[in-house]
């Protein structure tokens, strides 16, 4: 169990380049969440990417390039809160093998120890308490593999779902099964990654849930993706959208 | 052309053990649990009759009649056993005024090579054992002169002989107690039960090469 | 290795994906495989103790691996075994091809080991006129097939019982056709028990070879190991360098780890523990015994103190059970004789980045080998270190074939994504061009590929930076 800052009252928010470009909307509904819970919430306008694409497709150096820059932006010692698994993985337990043999080590290891994904901050730092006011659904989780193994984050990410009283969560049967996205792995291994998918959207849709939540938008992409090419009616969702638009009826954007 | 791939291969390695890295790791030994001696009967009992193996637990006076119980059952022909051993002594004699079908006793005192095709045609082989392991539940095969390691492989029957007391808690135990690392002998061998295969769609079926029957008397003195 | 033909991963990949059956068997059989494991590592704080231990015993060990193999050979040499060195797989095959020889053997019946897979031993014998005839269930029913093992443990597992049912019907003479596994069993027993009998040598792997007694270790639960290392008159052991331990009190949690995780096991049926040949008095067991210790670049990888780690592999095949990809494209796949995870670092370090290094690829670093393997091999991250080797240009680079996947367009499009994501900028406006551009990206490329079974992923009309400038977040 790792130690979470007591009655936080200021945190860095890093949004992700996916959020950024495909899903800004689950970004804002973190950021609100915490906003609502009076918390103060700063976004350095220059972040991007945590570097993880190129880390994983055999350009570590310019994984390193990037790398360094997010860490020079989110130099006060605040949280970090990542509304993603995965990228929060990177940060939190790859950064410092990037970062080995750099003489700045001291400073990339503080930077990780920062870092938290966002339902483990809102379940332990926050100590959120959700009150649903939305019409009763089913739905079903999908926990991206790092925010289940590196983060260890899905069962506080599916106490949140509990947490609301209207929602049922009907588990998948294979729910610890990797979904095929990978990054590039969908992409250098096309046949493969399909084959995932569709086990997954498969699982999926044997829930008869109507919504697909999940705490990354890369599996968000992949497996909703594939849902709307087989043109199933589930909708997929990612977990901070879905939780604001429960407890205060609307969309984050709004 | 081995001497030479060994000095090259031992110098590569030489060469990289030279390449500093992280420190190394220290083994944290975890302490093995230990059992009392009714708690390692049942122990050993549970276990191996999970295995499929057949256990009695019986006693000093009884164990020869227990035996006879169940060769007769079986109906077996034949039963190779150790002859210059206790046990041997043991069984010769009661042999000897035993009344009832019994197997023939065969004693496994040639060479293998002048007794190969004779084993492969007998029933059943009974051995002593050297102990066994609670945990995992195994019995520890000590082959010597004495007593071949062929019998308690080549017959489709094994009956082992196990003295009560000299049941371990766990491996590591029985290593440690007995020494085992000052005086090994050509091959021990620890046996769990009947021999097994899963290959087939991962179902379990028993008697694959080894015996298809594990018999264990458990002796308590 | 000898004649192999050029790996096709995509076509292998394509043929076993359409292959329903096989996938079928594949994901039955290691469903199996995995609840079992998980059965007998129930208690989750000890067992992350026991793969503590078991990491930190091979790293120990490996990190005198020079000294320990000599003390093995020692010890062994004192007990009357004989040490044979190879470095590469043509000297291994001729060893034992030598000791077959030296007794005017033609019958040669073998335990299970990979390293002879790895030799491709039985085709060299076969063509010296010498039967090598497979004991392990498994091992013989791929044999009578003229097949490679599709799995570490299990080398049938891609069959069932209807395959293997025909398989035997059509190999072995008199067989009846059968779908028992009882039977099966049962005509295995009876054709195998036959060549035990007459067999002139035995063959077997090792698991763990102890330096301090000079003990090879040897795990199995059919029997056919113990028939094959002590009916013949000649018993020849065959071990990886890596496999050595230092001490034999190191069994037990080694065994407890490798039988958990490669059977679900507590023990196996048998765990022979052999120390020496035939001693004066005694009435049976092998009159020889050879241990016969290959490297097959296995110390080239030893000198990397990173890729090192692969090192640490005890075999137990776990890592195959519990990766998705493995379990859509089954071992043959592959190409090579160790499948799955493992064979995702093993191979390429071995045969070179450019005959392997495309099976690093497949994987989606999802980390279920990393978390369930015994010795805690940080496969994910050895799966990257091949990826960045097989880009790599450096000349410090001691990894054969590194850099080959080394090209201009890839190379430009990582500095250029690294400019635009140092410089915020340019990382907007890339990104508001994109936005423009809507849903007509063009479907070239990755996005095609993606877009083959998926909807293609649509640019929010606003990023994430320019909303938050509405809601009151500060920027430092």
């Amino acid at each position: 169990m790792r130690n979470y800052p007591d009655n936080p009252q200021k945190v860095y928010y890093f949004g992700t380049c996916l959020v950024d470009m495909f899903y800004p909307g689950a970004g804002l509904a973190g950021i609100k969440l915490l906003q609502q819970n009076g918390i103060k919430v700063i976004f350095p306008s220059q972040q991007t990417c945590c570097g993880q694409p190129a880390y994983n497709s055999g350009f570590p150096d310019e994984a390193r390039t990037v790398a360094r820059k997010q860490i020079e932006l989110f130099y006060k010692d605040l949280p970090i809160v990542v509304p993603s698994g995965s990228c929060a993985g990177m940060m939190r337990h790859h950064y410092p093998k990037l970062f080995e043999n750099d003489p700045r080590i001291d400073q990339v290891i503080s930077f990780s120890e920062r870092i938290f994904e966002l339902s483990e901050f809102l379940v332990h730092a926050v100590n959120i308490k959700l009150e649903d006011h939305g019409l009763p659904i089913n739905v079903t989780w999908h926990s991206s593999c790092h925010a289940l193994r590196e983060m260890a984050v899905t069962e506080d990410s599916k106490s949140l779902i509990r947490q609301l009283k209207n929602v049922e969560l009907v588990e998948l049967q294979r729910e610890q099964d990797c979904c095929g996205f990978g990054g590039t792995f969908a992409v250098k291994q096309p046949a493969i990654s399909a084959v995932m998918v569709k086990d997954k959207t498969d699982d999926v849709r044997q829930t008869g849930a109507e919504r697909l939540i999940t705490g990354d938008c890369g599996c968000l992409m992949n497996i909703s993706g594939a849902l709307q090419y087989e043109n199933a009616s589930i909708k997929g969702q990612h977990l901070a959208e879905f939780i604001w638009e429960r407890i205060n009826g609307e969309s984050s954007t709004a | 052309m081995s001497e030479q791939s060994r000095q090259r291969i031992l110098a590569r390695l030489a060469a990289g053990t030279r390449q500093a890295s992280a420190p190394i790791p220290q083994p944290d030994p975890i302490p093995a649990r230990t059992y009392s001696r009714t708690e390692k009967i049942e122990k050993l009992k549970t276990l191996m009759e999970a295995m499929r193996t057949e256990v009695h637990v019986t006693d000093a006076q009884n164990w020869i009649h227990k035996l006879e119980e169940i060769l007769k059952k079986r109906k077996l022909k034949s039963l190779v056993y150790p002859p210059q051993t206790t046990l041997g002594g043991i069984l010769e004699s009661h042999w000897e005024s035993a009344e009832g079908n019994l197997p023939q006793l065969i004693p496994y005192e040639k060479e293998i090579e002048d007794f190969k095709e004779r084993l492969f045609t007998i029933d059943a082989g009974i051995t002593s054992t050297a102990g066994a392991i609670a945990d995992p539940g195994a019995l520890i095969l000590w082959p010597s002169e004495k007593e071949p390691r062929l019998m308690s492989l080549v017959p489709s029957i094994h009956i082992a002989i196990l003295q009560a007391d000299k049941i371990f808690s766990s491996f590591l135990e029985a290593m440690h107690k007995e020494k085992w690392s000052t005086k090994m002998p050509t091959n021990v061998v620890l046996i769990s039960g009947p021999s097994k295969t899963a290959d087939i769609e991962m179902t379990l079926a028993f008697g694959v090469h080894g015996p298809r029957e594990l018999i264990v008397l458990i002796v308590e003195t | 290795m000898a004649n192999h033909q050029p790996l096709d991963f995509e076509k292998n990949v394509a043929r076993a994906i359409n292959d329903k059956q096989l996938i079928k068997n594949i994901k039955s059989a290691m469903n199996t495989l995995v609840l079992k494991r998980k059965n007998i590592f129930s208690d989750a704080a000890e067992t992350e103790r026991l793969r503590t231990l078991g990491n930190a015993t091979k790293s120990q060990a490996l990190s005198k691996l020079p000294e320990l193999l000599e003390r093995l050979e020692t010890k062994c040499t004192e007990n009357g075994i004989q040490v044979h060195w190879a470095e590469t797989i043509p000297e291994a095959n001729q060893l034992v091809l030598d000791i077959m020889k030296s007794h005017g053997a033609t019958r040669l019946v073998k335990g299970k080991s990979m390293v002879s897979e790895e030799m491709e031993l039985n085709a060299y014998l076969q063509k010296h006129g010498i039967e090598a005839l497979e004991t392990d269930l498994g091992e013989f029913i791929i044999q009578l097939n003229h097949e490679t093992p599709a799995h570490i443990i299990v080398p049938a597992i891609h069959k069932n019982r209807d395959q293997i049912s025909k398989i035997f019907h059509d190999h072995i003479p008199g067989a009846p056709y059968t779908d028992n596994v009882d039977e099966l069993n049962a005509i295995a027993r009876k054709t195998l028990r036959q060549k035990f009998e007459k067999a002139d040598v035995g063959l077997s792997g090792v698991n763990f070879a102890v330096a301090e007694t000079g003990t090879l270790c040897l795990v199995e639960n059919e029997g056919n190991g113990r028939m094959c290392t002590t009916v013949p008159g000649v018993h020849i052991a065959l071990m990886g360098l890596e496999k050595v331990v230092e001490k034999l009190e190191d069994l037990p949690p080694m065994l407890r780890l490798l039988i958990g995780s490669a059977t679900g096991q507590l023990i196996t049926t048998y765990v022979n523990m052999i120390t020496s040949p035939r001693k004066p008095g005694e009435k049976d067991g092998p009159k020889e015994v050879h241990l016969i210790i290959l490297d097959n670049g296995r110390s080239k990888i030893y000198a990397d103190p990173q890729r090192r780690k692969t090192l640490y592999c005890i075999r137990c095949g776990t890592c195959l059970s519990h990766c998705p990809v493995y379990n859509r494209i089954g071992g043959h796949a592959y190409g090579y004789i160790y499948p799955g995870p493992i064979g995702k670092i093993l191979n390429p370090q071995v045969e070179g980045l450019e005959a392997a290094g495309v099976l690093a690829t497949a994987s989606s670093l999802c980390n279920a080998c990393e978390e369930v393997c015994p010795v805690k091999i940080p496969i994910p991250e050895l799966i990257r270190r091949i990826r960045n080797e097989s880009y790599s240009k450096d000349p410090a680079s001691m990894v054969a074939g590194h850099g080959y996947k080394s090209n201009w367009i890839e190379s430009l499009v990582w500095k250029l994504w690294a400019i635009a994501n140092t410089r915020p900028l340019i990382n907007a406006a890339g990104i508001k061009v994109l936005g423009a551009l809507g849903l007509k990206l063009p479907k070239v490329g990755p996005l095609k590929l993606w877009t083959r079974n998926r909807k293609a992923p649509e640019l929010a009309p606003q990023s994430l930076h320019e909303l938050v400038k509405h809601i009151g977040v500060d920027n430092e």
